[in-house]
């Protein structure tokens, strides 16, 4: 953290000085009067991001738990295929991903007339699930490698120290080596959802409603360009900002 | 071959995806991811040059000023950055061409992908290239300055050279990166390879052919480019003592 001292050189305070000047300019010149008018639409959008995000890096990390396990430990017949989904997922854009579920898992289930008739299709006919599948899978690709580094970085001696203990191999892993091997990879973590939010908006390409959906909304419909856009970047350095925070805290605790 | 596919259950796939088809659309667009990749990328590396020789020597505000540009372009989805680099790009070319006397000016698409992916990279650059200078024995940079080597010499011969193969890796990293980012231009209906397979894909109605297709060059890029770097690693780390099988 940089202390108030720091902040306070000449050169720092003329800078600070010419940003709020910037801030006041946009303020004043730039046009706000939409604001109040989308303000509802923006906060849905805001939670649709945030809720789209946690659901994503929650189930994505429970799957990348035994991607890495299996690339790292695991027999042949799991490590390879652990192996290839991550290359795979690593390998392609999100972009394509999210258009391959959403259009092409889409056009397909109709076809089936089970699926059609089940409780899951009013589900199925939204965007939504498509968009929180991809990113958990994409999430859970990336993650599963960070984590085989993690689960082959533990140190072997206490591993062995737990084994030579008569601990149950579920015991020891619940309780000697996910818990050394997450924490040495918070940091790598942090950063990954870090990236991860700034995926999200790419799920508004198949229509779901979350803050950049409703910043180009916001664009179409009143053909202001700039500001939307600043304040959309705005909030997505301030959810980032939270989630290294959130993160630091966790590093320390 | 034919045979093969039909055996298969592929023969429409085969067709669909064959040059005279659909699979040349394919081409072009991936044609044209690549080239923008290798400007973006380049433009980045050249960026993240002057950025981290700014960032280690360069004045107080010289630096607090390239902090910022990492940091916000590190924070901002790419996408958001597309879109406001592309709209300011825009604004600014057509403000000169107006001022020059000119109409308004019809913006090349793979000019632009380079200047905003390019913009982009730089940012990434910028960190990856200050480790790897960073990670240099100082003592070589200060033996070659005694010798009284100017300082874009000293860049050239020591400087480089000896931080390449702290680089590579991180390099490495930022080159698949800038391949994957292109289909973001998707958005803002540039025609590259993603964008080709969705038209494709929507006038076809075989979505699960057009994007595995898709998904299968973005891979083979992926891929041979991951064979590639492995090659550069070795050359820049020629000389050096090998990391693996030592005494640890």
């Amino acid at each position: 953290m940089t202390g108030l001292k720091e902040l306070m050189q000449p050169h720092r305070i003329a800078m600070m000085l010419v940003f709020a000047a910037l801030v006041i300019w946009c303020a004043v010149s730039l046009r706000w009067d939409w604001i109040p008018q989308y303000a509802p639409l923006a906060l849905e959008g805001l939670w649709a991001t945030i809720w789209i995000l946690a659901v994503s890096t929650f189930l994505g990390f429970l799957l990348a738990v035994p991607l890495g396990l299996a690339q790292a430990v695991g027999p042949w017949y799991l490590s390879i295929p652990a192996r290839t989904f991550c290359t795979i997922i690593r390998g392609t854009p999100l972009l394509l991903q999210i258009w391959l579920l959403y259009y092409g898992l889409g056009s397909l289930f109709p076809q089936f007339p089970w699926i059609r008739s089940s409780e899951l299709w009013p589900y199925l006919r939204q965007a939504w699930p498509y968009a929180v599948l991809a990113l958990t899978l994409s999430y859970a690709g990336y993650e599963g490698e960070v984590m085989r580094g993690a689960f082959s970085g533990v140190a072997k001696g206490q591993l062995e120290a737990a084994k030579s203990f008569g601990m149950p191999r579920f015991t020891m892993f619940r309780r000697i080596w996910l818990p050394q091997a997450v924490r040495n990879v918070l940091p790598t973590l942090g950063g990954e959802t870090i990236l991860q939010l700034k995926a999200t908006p790419l799920v508004a390409t198949i229509t779901v409603v979350e803050i950049y959906a409703v910043s180009s909304r916001v664009r179409a419909d009143t053909f202001i360009v700039y500001e939307p856009l600043l304040l959309l970047a705005l909030v997505y350095m301030a959810i980032a900002g939270v989630i290294a925070l959130v993160f630091r805290r966790l590093e320390r605790g | 071959m034919t045979g093969l596919f039909e055996f298969l259950g592929l023969g429409a796939s085969a067709e669909l995806l064959s040059l005279s088809g659909w699979g040349g659309n394919l081409l072009r667009g991936l044609a044209n991811s690549l080239q923008i990749a290798f400007g973006a990328f380049g433009l980045g590396l050249v960026i993240g040059l002057f950025g981290a020789y700014g960032k280690l020597y360069g004045g107080k505000v010289t630096r607090d000023l390239l902090a910022i540009y990492t940091t916000v372009i590190r924070a901002v989805p790419e996408l958001v950055l597309i879109l406001i680099l592309y709209y300011v790009g825009s604004d600014i070319i057509n403000k000169v061409s107006e001022g020059l006397g000119g109409g308004r000016v019809e913006i090349n698409g793979v000019a632009a992908g380079i200047w905003v992916l390019g913009v982009v990279q730089g940012a990434y650059a910028t960190e990856v290239l200050r480790g790897a200078i960073n990670a240099v024995p100082a003592g070589q940079i200060e033996a070659a300055k005694s010798y009284g080597m100017p300082g874009l010499m000293i860049m050239r011969r020591v400087t480089i050279p000896a931080m390449m193969s702290f680089a590579v890796p991180g390099l490495a990293n930022l080159w698949l990166i800038a391949t994957k980012d292109t289909a973001l231009l998707a958005v803002v209906g540039f025609n590259e390879l993603t964008l080709e397979t969705r038209q494709a894909a929507s006038s076809t109605r075989a979505y699960f052919t057009f994007f595995l297709a898709a998904g299968f060059l973005y891979l083979m890029v992926t891929l041979c480019s991951g064979a590639v770097f492995a090659r550069v690693e070795k050359w820049a780390r020629r000389g050096q003592p090998s990391l693996k099988g030592g005494t640890s």
